[in-house]
């Protein structure tokens, strides 16, 4: 998985088994990460970008990773910030430092999503069948990131790789979203 | 299902990620404490409920979350134009003129 976008910080739980292993498309869940939602002016983004250690995108639907940091745009002045679990407390303190001065909003949601990596040939087939987005390389290149709805869960979709997705979807929501996914691979299997 | 754009993320999604938020352009009263009850009445109730070209306010919920305005025939559903909230309201004769109504 070494050419993938962030593989320093999108990793595989290693304590967990996979949900989903067929020959054309896996899902695996993620790795604990710390997740911030950042909020601020456009006059403060280069100092966010500085102080977290990737900068923060401003074309929408993009992202810019660093060395174990993500920035995804999720909004004109919203974005989502990981970093690994470990880092919370630090990475946090060090934008929280540097925008003393400037209005923001920083926010610690670790906790409040979980992470499911899809990954294969079949991973694009497999998430349109809840989610109405055009995944083709040409309409969804590798870096994209948005918020969608998967059947009727609010999702986040991030494409790691030309085959990968990491897709995010609220703790209590993930049953339904990975549960759904696995449902539908069995016509994979049927094939 | 329908296609809406969204200014701010430019891109056309399926109406599932957007939720609409009534007629567009309707403002508040400048200085609410002078506002008399059929001031509030006619800001909080009262409603063109257009038939035909209408400015509507749309938010992108399950996506950027950005309120923005869309012109959309009423009658078909289909929308003629999008703009960031802010944007002056477009001339709706002109886009009706234009779509041929
Ligand atoms: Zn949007």
């Amino acid at each position: 998985m070494s050419e993938l976008l962030a593989n320093d910080l999108i990793t595989p739980d290693a304590g967990e088994s996979p949900l989903l292993s067929l020959g054309n498309v896996s899902i695996l869940k993620g790795a604990p990460l710390t997740r911030l939602s950042l909020r601020l002016r456009e006059a403060s983004v280069k100092d966010a970008g500085k102080a977290f250690g990737a900068s923060l995108p401003v074309k929408a639907l993009t992202c810019e990773v660093g060395d174990k940091r993500a920035a995804l745009w999720m909004g004109p002045d919203e974005w989502t910030l990981l970093a690994p679990e470990d880092d919370l407390q630090s990475v946090f303190n060090s934008i929280e430092t540097a925008l003393k001065d400037q209005p923001h909003a920083l926010v610690d949601i670790s906790e409040r999503s979980e992470s499911i990596i899809v990954s294969g040939e079949k991973a694009a087939w497999l998430l349109n069948t809840g989610i109405f987005i055009d995944f083709s390389l040409e309409a969804f290149p590798v870096g994209m990131v948005t918020r969608t709805v998967f059947h009727k869960s609010p999702v986040m979709v991030w494409r790691t790789g030309p085959d990968t997705f990491v897709v995010e979807a609220w703790v209590s929501f993930m049953d339904y979203v990975a549960g759904l996914l696995v449902q539908a691979a069995q016509e994979l299997q049927a094939a | 299902m329908l296609l809406i754009y969204c200014p701010y993320c430019g891109v056309e999604r399926p109406e599932t990620e957007f939720q609409c938020g009534g007629e567009a352009h309707i403002a508040r009263p400048a200085d609410p404490g002078q506002a008399s009850e059929e001031d509030w009445v006619e800001f909080l109730y009262m409603r063109t409920n257009t038939k035909g070209i209408a400015a509507e306010r749309w938010r992108h919920t399950n996506g950027c979350g950005r309120f923005f305005n869309a012109v959309r025939d009423t009658v078909s559903d289909k929308f003629l134009k999008f703009y960031k909230a802010g944007e002056t309201m477009p001339d709706l004769e002109a886009i009706a003129k234009e779509a041929g109504k």
